[in-house]
Order: C-alpha cells, then structure tokens, then sequence
C-alpha cells in the first residue's frame, strides 16, 4: 500500500499550507479545526453577548441596553453558545479529528457530505447574527422558541432564527450519519467494537440521538414557522393550537441536546484521564454500557422540563423516576473516572487540571440536576436562576471545560508544537475561580426567586448579582492568556516531537501532525488504547 | 502492553480503504445505504414528531363548530394503491438493473415516475376539492403539513428516479456493476411508501 504525492489525491481540492483550511477540503482533519477555529469564533460572539447580559444585570434596572434589546442578546447568547460552540466543537471538531484515527481509517466514510456538513455553519451562523444587526429584527424569545411569545415578538427575526437553526441542525444530522457509519463500517479489520477508544462509544451514542431527536426539533420549527408566516395555529391557542405540543416536541430534542453537549465530554475525559495518569481507564464496559444507558434514558425524560406546564401526575412520576434513574450510569462514569486517578502517577499539567475542573464542576451539576427532577422543588425554582446555575455547570463547568483540556491535550498533535504550560495553568485557574463565583450564587438567587430571562430585578438581589458579575468579567480575561498562547507557541513554541504525552492511543501513532491520509504505511492495529503501566494479561479486560 | 502486532499488519483486503483513490472516490459501498439508512431513520422521525402532533392535537383539542375530521376516502385510497404498486414496480426496476438487462430497467422506472406523477396529481385534485383551506382549523392545518411534507418526499423521488434514469441510459454511472443510484432511490421510494401507508391510516382511517 502506498501514499504517493498526497497533493496528487484530489487536484483542485487540497490546497496545502494555511489556505486548505479556507477550502472545501475533505480530509477530515482539515475539516475537524475548521469546525475548531469557528466554533471558538462563535465562543467569542457568544461570551460577548454574555458580557452584555452580565454587564446589565449589575444594577436592577435597564440601564446598559432596552429590555428589548436584553431579550435579543440572551436568546442569541443561548442560541450562538449551543448551537455554534458547543455542539459543533464537542462533536465535529473532535470527532472529525479523531474518530477516523481510531477505528483505523483514512478518512470519514464520506468525506464530501462532511465538508457539506461543516460548510454550512459558517452561512447559518452569520445569516443568526446579522438579524441582530438588523435594528429590532433579532429573536428576543429565548433559545427555546416558546409559542405563544415566539407568535408576537417580531417575526422577521424569529424567522431567521428559524431558518438558521434548520441549517444548523441539518449539518448535526449530517455529522451524525457520518460518525455512526464510520464507527460501524469503517473499523479497520480485526479491530473489535470493544477494544474501540471510549470517544468511539461516546460519539456512536450522541450521534444516536442526533438521529433520533433532531429532525423532531426540525418538524416542530417547521411547524411554528408556518404559524408565524402562514397564520397556521398549531400553536397558537387564539386559533385552537397547543402550546404544551410544541414544549414536548422542543424537548424531545432539547433534552437530548444535553447530552449530545456532554456524552462526547465524557468521551474527550476518559481519553485524556489515562494518558496523564498513567492507568489503564477504569471499568471499559461498564462506560460503554453507561454511555447506551444515557442514550436510551434520554431519550425518554423530557418532559422534567415540562412540570409547571399542566402535567397530569402520572406523567411526572414517570419523568421524575426516568431523570433520577440517569444518575446511575452518569455515576458510574464518575467513579470510573476516579478510580482511573487513583494511584495513577498523575501529571498535573493544564490538560488534567481542565479535567479535573471538569469532574468537580459536573458533579455538582448532576447532582443541582437531579434536585430538579424531583417535582416539588422543581415547581418552586422554575424558571429561576437556579435552572441557569445547573445548566452552565452542565454546559460550561462540563462540556467547555472538556474542550479546554482537550485542547491543551491535542494541540500538540494539530500542530506539532506544545502549549505553553505556565499559560495554561493560569488560563485554568482564571477560568474555574471566574466560572464558580459567576455561576455559584446563581443557586441562591434562584432559590430566592429571582426569575430568568429579565432585564430587571428585585434590588434585594443585586449584591448576589454583582458578585455573578465580577465572575464573568474574570471568564471573560480568562480568553486572553488561551489565546495568547494559542498564537504565541504557533510562532515559536517548543516542538512536541509525535508523541509529547507517550499516549498509546491510534492517533498518536503516526507523525504530528498527521500526514494527509494518517498514516505513513498501514493502519496500526491498537487492541489496548489504554494499556498504561502493565501488561495485557493484567489489564482483566 | 499493547498495541501494534507486526503479524496484524497484513494487507487490507478492503481495497477502498488501503488504496489513496479511495479517499477522492470514497467509494463505500455498503456504507453509502447504510448511511441513507440512517438519514432514513432521522427523516422517519421527523414524520414521527408530526404524527404524535397531530394525534396529540386531536385527543387534546376539540375542533370548532361545524368543522369535521371526515375525509373523502375514494381518492386517497386509489392513490394508496399507485404508490404500493410503484413499489413493486421499482422493485422490479432493481432486479433488471442488476439482471444487466438496462432497457427493462429503465422501462420499468418510467412506470414507477408516472406512478408517483399520478399520486402527486390525486394528491392536488384532492387539494382542490376539499371543503376546508389551510388556515381553517386545526386539523385542516395539520392535514395540509402532513399530506404536504409527504409529497414534497414524493417529488423528491420523482426527481431521484428522473436522474437514475438518465444515468442509467448514458451507462455507467448506473449500472449492473454499480447499482448504487439505484438501490438508494429505491431505498427512499419504499421508505415515502411506508411513511404514506402510516399517513394514510392516520389521517383517513382514523
């Protein structure tokens, strides 16, 4: 087998050097830092419009921007940070990047609906934006699109929204179908599912309920946008409509949605965990089965989001037992991921730090998480700050963490050079003490009352605010040393050689970066992504 | 501890994957279906959040004075009929294909396109003729979205079959030796089939 002059593969398509990430390519390792670099466009965009509602809510009047305006700038924050960072990073990047490394192939099993996948984000997310530049035209009914509020704001912009979203989640779909083939189809041969690196299983199990959950998401705004510009009333109760329909098909997606943001955490996590502790990653097979078992719970717990909507009480019980059940195999990956720490020879490096953020962080937002799926306290904090409190330390002490440490763990590998550590550490300390003290007193503003989504508040909350506040500016500062480093150790950072960390993992097996089709001769057959510090025989796998 | 064992790094015997040609034609095969299969599903689903819609709305919201969930049955079940039939004939498309025997091939996809032609022009002389617009009420909303979502599926199939043909006339792209245009618009066809049968027994029957 042999890999003649990789430009000669596709003349017209590769461009090399920088301008390839600019092009339609459809190497997949292109693709996935193109999906990387703008998604953390959009994670600026994203944390802007953060800055605007943090920057509101110091004092409790509307003084920095309208309410109007307010309602505007979180329903683009929630749309842009899901959407265009977290999903797109969580599952595109990394998962174009490296699924195709670890089940030994050379590229996505199709390139070219791949390239398709990621092209259209770019166009969706600037056609999001450019409603807010349009004066009064941007959403302003919350990234959940409630009808009736989602009928009488102005439609223009909730159109776009619409239409915006569809693409967005289109190129998820698209992304899906190719990750579960790949895992599937293209495993190179003798490579058994279960000897697969765990964010194989994470994005077999995502890319499930992208397939499943999406399109519901994609029917339901089709349907509201032919109330908006058809005068349909589907959901519109003035016309005989329903609204709690339309808040059953949004979260038969967007609980899902979670976990299409965190189940690839969870897969990024356990591939870093080993190689910097130096242990084999504990439990494989009861993480595969955790991972199917919050597929399958899932897709089936919905409507917890729903308890303040009318519904009958054997539907709560239903859902309060299915959420809390979640806690099960989500604790299972917990204390696996401890027992790979334990007794590991554990480098303290930025990639662990992030991780280990990551696991206290998310515990504690488990755990806000299943307080919420009881049905008495929920009804009491619906609505709250408390839910915005649990959600980031799902979605940013979480998923964005993860990506954090997945950067400083794969940055060597994209580019050959190693991140700057001293940077790194303090990008970690500024980004968890800025994240806790901006989350943290959510709760308690929460459990006092203070209602989302509100440009204006009781002044007995602004104390609790301001500290938020404070919290965010120190997020905010947190970017600075990430990308100071980023373009600094680009320049003239020290060079990682192919295997800085001495991972074992398939993607570290061939040269950093990778040549155009991975490996220089065949695929490596790894049966022990993990076998760190023993022998097979050891390992009880 | 692990990894590489020289006596595993025989060659390939997939040549798609071991040869660079692979990666510019991405010619796989059975992944190529497999991935239809799996659009498939999600469109499925898509169809699955209408239907438990519009059950919803029905067991939920009571349709104003006067308006009535009955529908004319004779139309809607003849074309019921062209499409199950469409089915066989595309099915029969696909056994000349791969029987090397292209003019069958292409003679039984031009009955398959007047099929799903004729189920499209019932599905607009239906339009037509009901008593109730769009905006009516709820479940004439419903009905519109539904019946129309499933015939933009079906001209969207008309379409597949109109360019298999084509492709299978100049030779090649289509083909005995590479059926695959082939057997995904097939694949499709009897998914908006089976989508239409669950519609139909929702809509009219129910």
């Amino acid at each position: 087998m042999t890999v003649a002059d990789p430009s000669a593969l596709q003349p017209g398509l590769q461009p090399r050097g920088w301008l390839r990430y600019f092009s339609f390519s459809l190497d997949h390792k292109v693709i996935g830092l193109q999906y990387l670099v703008c998604g953390f466009f959009f994670y600026l965009v994203g944390g802007a419009l953060a800055g605007v509602i943090r920057t509101e809510l110091v004092s409790p009047i509307a003084d920095f921007v309208s309410r109007d305006t307010y309602n505007e700038v979180l329903t683009l924050h929630g749309t842009v940070m899901i959407f265009l960072w977290i999903v797109p990073v969580v599952n595109g990047a990394f998962g174009n990047y490296l699924i195709p490394f670890y089940v030994g192939a050379r590229d996505m099993a199709f390139p070219r609906l791949n390239a398709v996948a990621f092209w259209m984000i770019p166009p969706a997310g600037l056609l999001l934006i450019s409603s807010y530049l349009l004066a009064g035209a941007a959403a302003q009914s919350g990234w959940t699109a409630y009808p009736p509020l989602s009928l009488t704001t102005p439609a223009a912009g909730q159109v776009v929204w619409i239409l915006s979203v569809l693409l967005l989640g289109g190129s998820s779909i698209f992304g899906a179908v190719n990750f579960i083939a790949t895992v599937l189809k293209l495993r190179r041969p003798g490579l058994k599912m279960m000897q697969l690196p765990m964010y194989c299983w994470a994005m077999l199990g995502t890319s499930l309920l992208v397939v499943l959950s999406t399109p519901v998401l994609a029917g339901v705004l089709i349907l509201l946008s032919f109330d908006i510009i058809a005068h349909t009333g589907f959901f519109n109760p003035a016309l005989g409509g329903n609204v709690v329909v339309y808040q059953h098909l949004f979260w038969f997606y967007s609980h899902p949605a979670v976990y299409i943001m965190v189940l690839p955490a969870f897969g990024l996590v356990s591939e870093i965990l080993p190689v910097h502790a130096r242990k084999p990653l504990f439990g494989y097979t009861t993480m595969v089965y955790s991972i199917m078992g919050i597929v399958f719970l899932g897709l089936i717990v919905w409507a917890h989001h729903m308890f303040t909507s009318g519904t009958p009480p054997w539907m709560r019980l239903f859902f309060t037992i299915a959420t809390s059940f979640i806690a099960v195999p989500t604790g299972i990956k917990f204390f696996n991921w401890l027992a790979t720490l334990w007794g590991g020879k554990i480098a303290l490096n930025s990639a662990m730090l992030f991780s280990c953020g990551f696991i206290l962080n998310f515990v504690f937002g488990g755990i806000t998480g299943i307080t919420l799926a009881q049905v008495p306290f929920d009804i009491h904090v619906h609505d709250t700050y408390y839910v915005v409190g649990h959600f980031h330390y799902i979605v940013y002490g979480g998923t964005v963490f993860v990506i954090f440490a997945a950067l400083y763990h794969w940055y060597p590998k994209f580019t050959g050079r190693l991140l700057n550590e001293d940077l790194g550490r303090l990008h970690f300390l500024l980004t968890f003490i800025g994240f806790n003290l901006c989350f943290l007193p959510q709760h308690w503003l929460g459990l006092n009352g203070m209602p989302r989504r509100v440009a204006e508040y009781d002044p007995a909350f602004t104390t609790l605010n301001q500290l938020s506040s404070v919290g965010a500016l120190i997020m905010a500062i947190s970017t600075l040393p990430l990308l100071l480093n980023v373009v600094v150790t680009a320049l003239r950072g020290q060079s990682a050689g192919d295997n800085p960390w001495n991972a074992l993992t398939p993607e570290w097996l061939t040269s950093s970066p990778p040549p155009v089709e991975n490996w220089h001769g065949e695929a490596p057959l790894v049966t022990e992504p993990y076998g760190y510090g023993h022998t097979p025989a050891e390992s009880g796998r | 501890m692990t990894t590489t064992n020289p006596s595993d790094l025989r060659s390939q015997t997939q040549p798609d994957e071991a040869t660079p040609s692979a990666h510019a034609e991405h010619q796989h095969h059975d992944a190529r279906l497999f991935g239809l299969a799996t659009f498939l599903v999600a469109d499925g689903m898509t169809f699955a959040g209408f239907f438990a819609a519009y059950l919803t709305f029905r067991a939920v919201n009571p349709l104003p004075e006067g308006s009535t969930y009955e529908l004319e049955l004779v139309l809607p079940s003849i074309n019921t009929v062209l499409l199950l039939v469409s089915s066989f004939t595309f099915h029969r498309a696909g056994r000349a294909c791969l029987a090397d025997r292209p003019q069958a091939c292409q003679g039984w996809l031009a009955v398959t396109a007047g099929l799903g032609i004729a189920f499209l022009a019932g599905q607009m002389v239906e339009y037509f003729s009901l008593p109730f617009g769009l905006t009516d009420n709820l479940f004439a909303s419903t009905f519109y979205a539904l019946t129309g979502f499933h015939g933009l599926h079906v001209t969207l199939g008309v379409i597949c079959i109109a360019v298999v043909t084509l492709q299978s006339r100049r030779g090649g792209a289509v083909s005995a030796s590479s059926p695959f245009g082939l057997e995904a618009a097939e694949l499709y066809w009897h998914f908006v089939d089976g989508i239409w049968v669950v519609l139909y027994a929702l809509l009219y029957l129910l």
